[in-house]
């Protein structure tokens, strides 16, 4: 009966009783109260990404307060005197009104635009620690590609706002755009004349942006952060490797108190930051561009720097060489048609190119390795050289392109010819994932060599020793079993042959598998194993296992 | 390699995980002895720092009132000049960071000296147990089987149809996203004709003043516009077409081909200044070579040789305008551009 339902004895525990008593919210606390999480600084990049979109949020919802995305003309009348009398479009004059007439409207501008850049950076760098150790491997693929999409959206949404002020910068964003939507094939004019209702500039692209800005991006972006944590809290989250931690547990922190104070206190630390640099450094002045007008641009544009590395690749695509120009006109029966090569390569390729694969390198990693198994023990990156290889020659070709986005800059600044520098970044951009490649494998290979060489000889003590014959010599220490596990203790990937089939075939895709395969593996180090180590001790020499010799193919 | 290929995609048994796979390896130690910290064993330690904390959060108090006194006393609505605006932006912004770091770095520095720092434990569980992934067959065999959609394709096909068909009107409806009502064909000529045509003076843009052919000097540009174009109906649609760029060389200097021996007055030539390469103006004339650079992406025109490619993405030259002078000695076009201005599209051929 009633009487003995539990009673709480304070005006706290009534509410809570309440609560609980209607909407269960025991079990929740059970479930999160103490959940584990293991602490590492490099978990944060997440975390920063989603406490930036609070911060676009809270700082959006302040802006649609006053911002008019009305492309109707007007004449500005506001308290910018250098501006008076202009004309311009509502948008434009409406964000001036914002920065000048609505008491810390510019600071709110400010924490929107820098927290956007910062939103996508800690995205992409939050995306690297995921890729370089390994965290996207069973069963995390799905989380992944949740997480690439996110980026895009990220991408989507900082580019539909960065052309809302209409200013003359982001007018001549659009601009582009506009030219790269005519240049698809077909259907490109078309797209271009809905986009814009009409003939570029028309006046209707802002309204729409603002649309697209205020409600589906974001819409999309919450749903999908909501994804992500969902398969957080499902796999529970991966570690590094270290003693103790292994596959079937996590070793961390509990949510309560440390994680949540930790993590809680990490979002006001970002505001914190953010509005440091959003009160010192100014961003988007639009009133130095000035509003729209198809004829004037300033030397030195710069898109936001997410944008840069399809506007890199615009940059660095020759449009003729020769007489030969990517312009390709096709001579249909119906009359000549235009594709055009010089616009459409550079803008679509290398951008799909690096998607396609960081969208399917948890598939490609699964096939090339035969690795099926779940992983929630962290790769060190120098354990997986050719994941780290891979990794770093995707980095240098989109950092090639995002630096050609600056390429009149490099020119000015370092006084260079701007031509060269061009032919330079041509040239950088194609060799230099291969360089990339190449000298990451081998310093992770050495630091893996470096490793062994620590675990079998110990670590150098720092004292030098005399021996009785007058010869000088280091002291080695050997290390303790906790640090011996960590340096031991990684998934030794090696090189597998192409496998027959049940039927005793050896299909096709199997022998490209096993090229790639031994393309990656061939060197490889392996870890110091038990036996290994009793051999270096009851040899005590130097030079009896050496680093070296495992490179060799073992089966 | 038997044991890296426990389960497939296909394979639905167990799951294998990493370290199932018994080798030569070291004995996992078990998690390293906890070293105590200062707090730990020091009261005093730990009193001061609840002190620091307490601190950190008085100066968040401080940070907040320091935000009210920019917001209401360096902030004077309508009357600040442009220097007290950006004090007052950076008076905001060093409130708000020293109200937010405080309460972030009270809190973090809390929970790092403060609480508890043993490292817990907790086991992972399964994603999916093998008897929920058999129940779950089951209830999809069920729920199919009680449909009847597997023994009855006539409902099953018209089905598939409709939903198939259903969604096409809403692609349809975005056909007037085009707010000029233009059909197909003339969306496609609208982008071959600009407001320049048979007698339209050349006039400086934005001021609309038109241009004698006297006062073009030899190595000076003019940025100009049709005339009329501020009266314009789409005064930006239509300068986003017509902007031209009109320079004067020696004659001597510049190469001319077929048919535009009568496109210059003298060296003044006239040239489209929207970029064929993605539309940007091409803003840059560099006066002893002659090229015009766009800032953009740095495509680059030879003015000597009819405004070809000599660098970068564009890929085909600059329309020329062809010009004349009018009986007054004004500069003015002799009929619209000979081909469309500006980025390539599939139509243009």
């Amino acid at each position: 009966m009633a009487t003995n339902e539990y009673q709480a004895s304070t005006a706290t525990g009534r509410i809570a009783n309440f609560v609980d008593s209607r909407v269960g919210a025991s079990g929740i606390v059970k479930e999160f109260g103490r959940k584990i999480f293991p602490d590492h600084w490099s978990f944060m990049f997440g975390e920063v990404a989603m406490y930036t979109f609070v911060l676009l949020l809270l700082s959006g919802t302040f802006l649609t307060f006053f911002f008019d995305p009305s492309m109707a003309h007007v004449t500005y009348n506001g308290s910018y005197v250098p501006m008076k009398g202009i004309g311009m479009s509502t948008a434009m004059a409406s964000t001036m009104e914002i920065s000048f007439d609505v008491r810390g409207g510019l600071f709110m501008r400010q924490v929107h635009h820098w927290s956007a850049l910062l939103f996508v950076a800690s995205l992409s760098v939050h995306m690297l620690r995921v890729f370089f150790t390994g965290a996207f491997r069973r069963p995390r693929e799905l989380n992944w590609v949740v997480g690439g999409v996110l980026l895009i959206m990220g991408l989507a949404a900082g580019f539909t706002g960065y052309s809302l002020p209409d200013d003359l910068l982001s007018g001549n964003g659009l601009r582009i755009i506009d030219g790269v939507m005519k240049a698809l094939p077909i259907v490109g004019t078309y797209l271009s004349m809905f986009f814009f209702g009409g003939e570029f500039p028309g006046d209707t692209v802002i309204p729409r942006l603002y649309s697209l800005h205020i409600m589906i991006v974001p819409a999309i972006i919450i749903l999908l952060i909501v994804i992500h944590l969902f398969m957080v809290v499902t796999h529970k989250h991966t570690q590094y490797p270290g003693p103790g931690r292994t596959n079937d547990n996590v070793v961390g922190f509990p949510v309560g108190p440390v994680y949540a104070a930790k993590a809680g206190g990490f979002f006001f630390i970002v505001f914190g930051i953010v509005a440091l640099i959003a009160g010192l450094f100014q961003i988007n002045p639009v009133w130095n561009y000035g509003p729209y007008d198809p004829s004037p641009v300033s030397a030195g544009t710069q898109p936001d720097w997410y944008i840069g590395f399809v506007d890199g690749a615009l940059r660095l695509m020759p449009g003729v060489l020769g007489n030969f120009s990517f312009e390709w006109i096709i001579p249909f029966p119906w009359g000549d048609n235009t594709l055009v090569l010089s616009v459409l390569l550079p803008a679509l390729v290398p951008a799909g190119a690096l998607f396609a694969v960081m969208f399917a390198w948890p598939w490609i990693e699964r096939w090339v390795t035969k690795d099926d198994r779940e992983h929630h023990l962290l790769d060190r990156p120098r354990n997986a050289p050719f994941r780290t290889a891979m990794g770093v020659a995707g980095v240098i070709f989109y950092s090639v392109m995002w630096a050609a986005a600056s390429s009149d800059l490099i020119a000015t600044h370092f006084h260079v010819a701007l031509n060269d520098v061009t032919y330079w970044l041509r040239a950088l951009f194609f060799l230099g994932p291969i360089l990339g490649f190449w000298l990451t494998r081998r310093i992770c290979l050495s630091l893996q060599r470096k490793d062994r060489e620590i675990v079998l000889h110990g670590r150098e003590a720092g004292i030098i020793q005399m021996s009785p014959e007058g010869g000088f010599s280091e002291k080695h220490e050997e290390i303790d079993v906790y640090k011996r596990y960590l340096l031991t203790n990684y998934v030794d990937r090696q090189y597998i042959p192409a496998q027959p089939d049940a039927a005793g075939h050896v299909s096709g895709s199997e022998k490209r598998r096993a090229a790639l395969s031994k393309f990656f593996f061939e060197d490889r180090v392996a870890p110091v194993t038990p036996s290994e180590l009793e051999a270096a001790h009851a040899s005590h020499g130097h030079h009896e296992v050496e680093g070296d010799k495992q490179d060799s193919i073992t089966k | 390699m038997g044991d890296h290929s426990h389960g497939s995609p296909e394979n639905s048994g167990t799951v294998a995980k990493a370290d199932d796979v018994a080798q030569d390896r070291f004995p996992d130690p078990g998690l390293p002895p906890h070293r105590p910290r200062l707090a730990d064993r020091d009261p005093r330690a730990a009193k001061r720092h609840e002190r620091q904390v307490a601190l950190l959060f008085t100066i968040s108090i401080i940070g907040t009132l320091f935000f009210f006194v920019a917001y209401f006393v360096l902030g004077r609505l309508g009357e600040m000049t442009f220097a007290e605006l950006r004090v007052q932006n950076a008076a905001l912004g060093l409130g708000t960071a020293f109200a937010m770091l405080g309460i972030g770095v009270g809190i973090v520095h809390w929970a790092k000296t403060l609480m508890p720092d043993h490292e817990l434990m907790e086991m992972r569980h399964e994603i999916r147990s093998e008897e929920d992934r058999q129940d779950a067959v089951e209830i999809i065999d069920t729920v199919i089987e009680e449909s009847g959609i597997k023994r009855r394709p006539l409902i099953r096909n018209t089905l598939i149809g409709a939903i198939a068909l259903a969604p096409i009107p809403a692609i349809f409806m975005f056909r007037d996203l085009d707010r000029t009502g233009n059909t197909a064909s003339q969306m496609i000529d609208s982008l071959r004709h600009t407001m320049w045509d048979k007698g339209v003076r050349l006039t400086r843009d934005p001021s609309g003043t038109p241009i004698k052919a006297s006062d073009v000097q030899i190595g000076s540009a003019f940025h100009v516009i049709p005339e009329g174009l501020n009266e314009a109906e789409h005064p930006l649609n239509e300068k986003a077409k017509a902007v031209v760029l009109l320079m004067r060389m020696d004659p001597a200097e510049m190469q001319i081909s077929e048919g535009r021996e009568t496109w210059n007055v003298d060296g003044i030539v006239a040239y489209s200044k929207i970029c064929t390469h993605v539309g940007c103006p091409i803003a840059l004339y560099e006066q002893h070579t002659h090229h015009l650079l766009c800032p953009c992406h740095q495509s680059t025109f030879d003015l000597t040789q009819e405004c070809k490619v000599i660098f970068g993405p564009a890929g085909h030259a600059l329309p020329q305008l062809p010009i004349t002078v009018d009986s007054e000695g004004y500069l003015v076009a002799q009929s619209d551009f000979h081909e469309p201005v500006g980025p390539s599209y599939w139509e243009r051929g």
